[in-house]
C-alpha cells in the first residue's frame, strides 16, 4: 500500500446554521490524482478553503505529510508544500506574467531588505536564475507564451491566465496541488490539454493532485480516485466507474426518478 | 535610429527645455505671464504625451535620473540670489521626499495613509526638540526624525493590521485629526505657537550663512536645496530599487489581492506594516529637513489638509510611480505661490485637478510602468 500523503477526519465547517462540511472522511495517496466532484453548493471548494486555512475548521482533523495541519494559516500551509489554484482567476492582472509566477515562488525567494537593495549583483543572479526557471515551466504548457513573460497578465485570453495560474502554483515545486475547476471558463479540448500538460509536470515531480471539476470527461480520464460531495457530506467513494454507477451519486446529480 | 538612442536625445532636449521653463516660471513675476506659461506647459504636455515617436521611455533611464539632477542644480545656480525661488525648489524637493514615502505605502502595499501631514510633523517636532535641548549632531537629528515617526507609525498601525478593508485608513485620519490637536494643547511643544529651531549645521557649514566660494556668491538657501536635493536622490533610488526588487513584487501581490497572496505565504500584516514604517521613515526625514528650512515649525502645517494634499499629489502624478509624484509635487507646490489668483483656491483647485485626472487619465500624469527586473531577460 502507498503511503498517505493527506488524511481528514470528521473534517467539518459550519458557516452559522449552514454545514457546508459535514464529517468528511478522506485520503489522498502520494503521486495520485483525486477527482472531487458534487453538484454546486456541495462544500468542495469549501474543502480547499478550509484544508488551506482560509476558513478554520469548526472540528475534525487534517494530516498532511505525517504532521497535523489543522487550522494552520495560509502561510503555513503553503510553506509546507500545498499550492492552489482559485475558481475564478486570481492573478495579479497589472503585474507582468513573470511577476505572478514569483508570487507563487515567494518561500523560495530571498526578501531581506540587505539582499534586495544593496546586493544588487546576487539579486540580479537571483533573477536570472528564477527567470529561466519560470520560462521553463511556462515552456511545458505552451511555448509561445513562455517567450511573453514580461507582457501584463491583463493582456493575455483565459486560456493562458488559467495555464499562468497553474503555473504560478507549480512553481514552488508543492506536494500537494489543489486544482479548484481549472475548466471554468474555457472549451472543451483547451481544458483536455491543460490537464495533460500538468498530467506531464506531475510525473516530473512527483506532484499529488486533487481536482475539483465538472467536466465529468476530465475526470474520466485523469483521477485514479473520486470522492463525490453532496450537501458537504461524502456520498460515494471509488474509481470514476464505480462512483458514476452509484445510485445515490445519479440521484444527487440529476434528482429523484 | 534606435529607440534607445531616440529617446535618449528627446530626453535630453526636454530636459533642458524643463529647466528653462522651470527658470521663468520661478522668475516672472507678472500674474498675466504666468498664466500664459501655464497654458504652454499644459499644452507642451498633451504634446509630449502624445508623441509616442519620440520613445522617451526608451531612454536610459540613468540618463534621465542624471539630467533631472543636473536641471536641479543648474536652476538653483541660475536662481543663485532669489532667496524666495530656491525656498520653493527646496520646499518641492523635500515634499518629494515625503511623497516618497506616501508612495511606499499607498503605491506599492495599498496602505492608505492619511496621515501623511502628521508623520511630516513628527519628524520636525522631533528634530527641533533634538536640537533645541541636545547637542546632537544635526545629520543625526534628521535620522531620528524619521525613525520617530517610523515608530509612532507602527505603534499606531499594530492594532489593527489583522482587520480588512478601510479600518486602517480611517485610524490614520483620526490620527491626523488627534495629532494637531495634541500639538496646539501641548505647552512643551509651543503650543499653537509653535516652536523655532536653531541654525542647521552639518559639520563645518552653518547653513545660514550666505554661500561665498570664490567669486560664486548667492544665497544661503543654496546649501539647503543642495542638501534636499541630496535626500530627494538617496530616496528616490531607494524606493526604485525597492520597487525592482522580491520585495517590490511582494508589496503588489500584498495590495491587489489579500487572499491569493496569503495563500502564496506572504504575512500580509507584516508586509503592510513593513511598508507603513519604511515610509513613515522617509516622510519623517523629510519633516525633519523641512522644520530646518523654515526655521520654525507650529500645528498649523501639519493638518489633516495638508496630509489630503501629500495624497493628492500621488493621484495626481501616477500612483506607484517616483517620476510622477516628482512632477506632481512641483506642479502642486509651485502653482498656488506663483499664481496668487488661487492661493485662496487652493484646496478646490487641487479637488478640481485629481477630479480631472481621475476622469482623462486614471493612472495619472505619468503612469506606472510594468516593472522590469535586472536581469529579466533581454530588453526586446
Amino acid at each position: 500500500m502507498t503511503a498517505q500523503l493527506l488524511s481528514c477526519r470528521a473534517l467539518t465547517r459550519r458557516f452559522g446554521g449552514l454545514v457546508a462540511l459535514d464529517g468528511l472522511d478522506l485520503t489522498v495517496e502520494k503521486g495520485s490524482v483525486l477527482g472531487l466532484i458534487g453538484p454546486n453548493g456541495s462544500g468542495k471548494t469549501t474543502f480547499f478553503n478550509v484544508l488551506t486555512g482560509i476558513f478554520p475548521a469548526s472540528a475534525g482533523e487534517i494530516r498532511f505529510d505525517g504532521a497535523e495541519v489543522t487550522n494552520s494559516s495560509p502561510q503555513g500551509i503553503y510553506r509546507i508544500g500545498i499550492a492552489r489554484t482559485f475558481q475564478r482567476s486570481r492573478l495579479c492582472l497589472p503585474l507582468s506574467i513573470f511577476d505572478n509566477l514569483m508570487v507563487g515562488n515567494h518561500r523560495h525567494l530571498p526578501h531581506g531588505l540587505w539582499f534586495n537593495l544593496v546586493r544588487r549583483e546576487a539579486l540580479r543572479r537571483k533573477v536570472e536564475k528564477s527567470f529561466a526557471a519560470a520560462r521553463d515551466l511556462l515552456h511545458i504548457f505552451d511555448p509561445k507564451l513562455s517567450e511573453r513573460l514580461l507582457e501584463p497578465a491583463a493582456g493575455i485570453p483565459m486560456i493562458d491566465r488559467r495555464r499562468v495560474e497553474v503555473c504560478r502554483a507549480l512553481i514552488s515545486r508543492p506536494k500537494l496541488l489543489l486544482l479548484d475547476e481549472p475548466s471554468a471558463g474555457m472549451t472543451h479540448d483547451e481544458t483536455l490539454r491543460l490537464m495533460d500538460d500538468i498530467l506531464k509536470v506531475q510525473q516530473q515531480l512527483e506532484l499529488t493532485i486533487v481536482l475539483i471539476e465538472h467536466e465529468m470527461s476530465v475526470i474520466g480520464r485523469i483521477t485514479q480516485r473520486c470522492v463525490v460531495l453532496n450537501y458537504g457530506r461524502k456520498i460515494a467513494e471509488g474509481t470514476f466507474a464505480e462512483v458514476s454507477r452509484d445510485a445515490l451519486v445519479r440521484q444527487a446529480y440529476l434528482g429523484l426518478e | 535610429m534606435k529607440p534607445a538612442a531616440l529617446g535618449a536625445s528627446a530626453t535630453v532636449v526636454l530636459s533642458l527645455a524643463v529647466t528653462a521653463f522651470a527658470w521663468f516660471f520661478l522668475r516672472v513675476q507678472s500674474q498675466g505671464a504666468i498664466a500664459l506659461l501655464i497654458a504652454l506647459a499644459v499644452a507642451a504636455f498633451v504634446l509630449v504625451a502624445r508623441a509616442k515617436p519620440l520613445r522617451l521611455d526608451a531612454a536610459p533611464e540613468r540618463l534621465t535620473g542624471g539630467l533631472a539632477i543636473a536641471g536641479v542644480a543648474t536652476l538653483a545656480l541660475l536662481l543663485r540670489e532669489d532667496d524666495f525661488s530656491l525656498l520653493l525648489v527646496a520646499r518641492v524637493l523635500i515634499v518629494i521626499v515625503a511623497c516618497l514615502g506616501l508612495n511606499v505605502q499607498f503605491g506599492y502595499a495599498g496602505v492608505v495613509n492619511f496621515a501623511g501631514a502628521s508623520f511630516f510633523g513628527i519628524g520636525g517636532y522631533t528634530a527641533a526638540v533634538l536640537s533645541r535641548s541636545t547637542g546632537m549632531p544635526h545629520l543625526l537629528t534628521l535620522l531620528c526624525g524619521g525613525a520617530a515617526a517610523a515608530l509612532s507609525g507602527t505603534v499606531l498601525l499594530l492594532p489593527v493590521l489583522r482587520t480588512r478593508g478601510h479600518y486602517a485608513a480611517l485610524v490614520t485620519i483620526a490620527f491626523a485629526l488627534l495629532f494637531r490637536t495634541f500639538l496646539e494643547v501641548n505647552d512643551t511643544l509651543g503650543g499653537p505657537q509653535g516652536l523655532k529651531i536653531p541654525e542647521l549645521s552639518i559639520g563645518p557649514w552653518h547653513f545660514n550663512d550666505p554661500v561665498a566660494i570664490g567669486w560664486f556668491e548667492g544665497s544661503f538657501y543654496l546649501r539647503y536645496v543642495l542638501l534636499a536635493l541630496l535626500l530627494a536622490v538617496l530616496f528616490f533610488a531607494l524606493v526604485q530599487r525597492l520597487e525592482r526588487s522580491f520585495i517590490g513584487i511582494a508589496f503588489d501581490a500584498v495590495r491587489l489581492d489579500e487572499t491569493a497572496a496569503r495563500s502564496f505565504g506572504l504575512d500580509v500584516a507584516r508586509w503592510k506594516i513593513a511598508a507603513f514604517t519604511l515610509g513613515n521613515f522617509i516622510t519623517g526625514v523629510a519633516g525633519a529637513l523641512s522644520a530646518f528650512l523654515i526655521g520654525f515649525i507650529a500645528p498649523n502645517s501639519y493638518s489633516f489638509a495638508e496630509s489630503l494634499i501629500l495624497v493628492s499629489i500621488l493621484l495626481l502624478g501616477g500612483i506607484g510611480n517616483p517620476w510622477g509624484l516628482s512632477l506632481a509635487t512641483a506642479i502642486v507646490i509651485l502653482l498656488p505661490e506663483k499664481l496668487q489668483v488661487i492661493q485662496e483656491y487652493r484646496f478646490l483647485l487641487f479637488a478640481a485637478m485629481v477630479i480631472v485626472i481621475l476622469l482623462f487619465r486614471p493612472a495619472g500624469l505619468i503612469p506606472r510602468p510594468l516593472r522590469r527586473l535586472a536581469g529579466s531577460g533581454a530588453r526586446p
